[in-house]
């Protein structure tokens, strides 16, 4: 890989020798990958996955300070994922402790770590950083050292900038250089689809199931995806872009989808159209069969398939304003029909916590509590992930919680169904 | 017994079980309850992988087509490394992922006292042929030995 002189001078110790380890990360990085140079990072902010002080994640905090330490800290300012725990959010006496004395004592520390590696602001901690309310949206054509499956999918297909599925870690260490290899998903070959996509289902498919249909099929690759403009236009309104937070978040996590073009939607796809398309693409069709199909292979990991589920996550990747505003109609509505005053489950939507903000100045915020729905800003993925929750029947409509944890995956009409009017 | 040629992605020689992954490797739902609760085994906990789920993954030479899910991957990758409860060797059918490679590469700079040879690239045909508990060897050359 070509290495310019201020580069190779700092893989050769100029600037210490934990920043020389910096540059012999990326540097490795970049060569596994064929690149044959690094560019520079042009966003304005950078976002890192690791949020939580997860006890076993200690050597990752060792490595953190380090860094610190040493200097090697980034004059980008980041967002990061968000926090792991929320007393709002029901848990038992048990629970509690797991939270608090095992799983998460560190979590005070890694903040204050996080601080000193250049944390935005203490509202920062979401998984859905490109939200207006949150303020880190890259242009397009930014180059970003960005991590987390979601975001990254997210800004690639929707926003048009251009990253690497960058692992944690290595998101804070393109940061800190200031440029990242160039490879993959930062060149034109790498945002070309090897998969084209024809979707033929006859009603707008469920986001999170679609997403979850294309990224077990196309894994790593890159679909086109065509025949959404009938459910989605041609417009990147405000709905559909939650869609398609929702959509990629599950084309990520069930599989590793880092970029996704939908025709006559998404910005790429609209400039280039089917010259995006790689010689030889594969097809995958999906119908309303194929989604059915894929829905029914979900196993069920509840310890009694029939329990009645105890608590109810909606928010994975974090709502968008929109979505909180949408779902407050619709828990409102459904409890209207079923004669309920509050939710039959306790459930908790989760939001970043500027858009919480924003939302509780809001009448709606009233009514959503009125339902008796919890509003948070919590990860879903960290507060399931500890063995007290595998005997808890949880239900999400994220697919990506579905895949990381126990919770089981229902469409959000039957969430709505079930929180609003009852039944297992 | 079987010769594989591949690329060396982290060098070293190793000779241990082997464990298959036909679907790709999801590193969070794999290794994350192992690490936090203190599985020195570092059992499977991904329920969307039928190939590994319940099985010890610890010291075993881990044959896989790539890894999959959230991009803590990596760290996660890197965390078994540093608390030593890590594969014997991660040997991948398709050219390595971003994810794994970040975990193998962070490991190789910043925990030098750890030694998990990767090799990538080594073909379909490879995972078709190895099967839990066939013996593994990767020699300097980066030949891995299947029998």
């Amino acid at each position: 890989m070509y290495l310019t002189d201020e580069q190779q001078a700092i893989l050769n110790g100029a600037k210490g020798e934990t920043m020389a380890k910096v540059m012999k990360t990326l540097v490795m990085y970049g060569e596994t990958f064929g690149a044959d140079k690094m560019v520079p990072v042009t966003s304005e902010y950078n976002h890192l996955v690791t949020s939580f002080g997860l006890k076993m994640m200690k050597p990752v905090f060792d490595l953190m300070q380090q860094l610190i330490d040493a200097g090697a800290v980034s004059a980008q300012q980041f967002s990061v994922d968000p926090r792991p725990v929320d007393p709002k959010v029901p848990a038992n006496f048990i629970q509690k402790l797991v939270f608090n004395k095992i799983m998460y004592p560190t979590q005070g520390m890694y903040e204050e770590q996080l601080e000193k590696l250049g944390l935005m602001n203490e509202d920062a901690f979401t998984c859905a950083s490109y939200l207006d309310q949150v303020g880190n949206k890259p242009k397009k054509g930014d180059i970003l050292s960005w991590a987390e499956s979601s975001a990254v999918v997210y800004a690639n297909s929707v926003l048009g900038a251009r990253c690497n599925r960058n692992s944690g870690i290595m998101d804070i260490m393109g940061s800190i250089a200031g440029f990242v290899p160039s490879f993959g998903l930062l060149t034109d070959e790498g945002r070309k689809a090897t998969w084209i996509v024809q979707v033929k289902t006859t009603q707008k498919p469920e986001a999170q199931l679609l997403g979850s249909a294309i990224g077990m099929k196309v894994m790593e690759d890159v679909p086109f995806i065509t025949g959404m403009e009938r459910w989605l236009g041609t417009e990147l309104d405000e709905n559909n872009t939650a869609y398609l937070k929702d959509f990629g978040a599950a084309t990520a996590s069930n599989g590793a989808v880092g970029l996704y073009h939908i025709e006559n939607l998404t910005p790429e796809a609209k400039e280039l159209g089917a010259s995006l398309v790689a010689p030889g693409a594969r097809v995958y069709v999906i119908d309303d069969a194929e989604l059915e199909r894929v829905k029914a292979e979900y196993p069920v990991m509840w310890k009694n398939p029939d329990a009645m589920p105890k608590l109810c996550f909606v928010g994975c990747p974090h709502m968008s304003m929109q979505q909180l505003k949408d779902w407050t109609d619709a828990v409102e509505r459904g409890l209207k029909e079923s004669g309920n005053r509050k939710v039959l489950i306790p459930t908790v939507f989760t939001t970043a916590p500027g858009v919480k903000k924003e939302f509780e100045a809001t009448a709606y915020a009233a009514r959503l509590e009125a339902t008796g729905v919890i509003l948070s800003s919590i990860c879903p993925l960290m507060y399931m992930n500890n063995p007290l929750c595998k005997s808890m029947p949880v239900m999400t409509s994220s697919n990506k919680l579905r895949t990381y944890t126990t919770a089981r995956y229902y469409t959000e009409r039957e969430i709505l169904e079930k929180i609003t009017k009852g039944g297992n | 017994m079987k010769e594989f040629k591949g690329r060396i992605v982290a060098p070293g020689t190793v000779t241990a079980e082997a464990v298959v992954s036909h679907v790709g490797f999801n590193t969070l739902a794999s290794l994350q309850g192992a690490l936090q609760f203190g599985d020195k085994k570092a059992t499977c906990g991904d329920q969307n992988n039928p190939d590994l789920h319940g099985k010890e993954l610890a010291g075993k030479a881990l044959c896989l087509p790539q890894t999959i899910g959230s991009t803590t991957g990596g760290l996660v990758l890197y965390c078994a490394c540093a608390m030593k409860r890590q594969p014997a060797c991660m040997l991948f059918s398709k050219p390595i992922d971003s994810l794994a490679a970040a975990g193998s590469i962070l490991a190789s700079v910043w925990l030098p006292e750890v030694q998990m040879p990767v090799i990538d690239s080594l073909g379909d045909d490879f995972l078709n042929y190895v099967q839990d508990g066939m013996s593994i060897s990767i020699r300097e050359d980066g030949t891995v030995c299947v029998q």
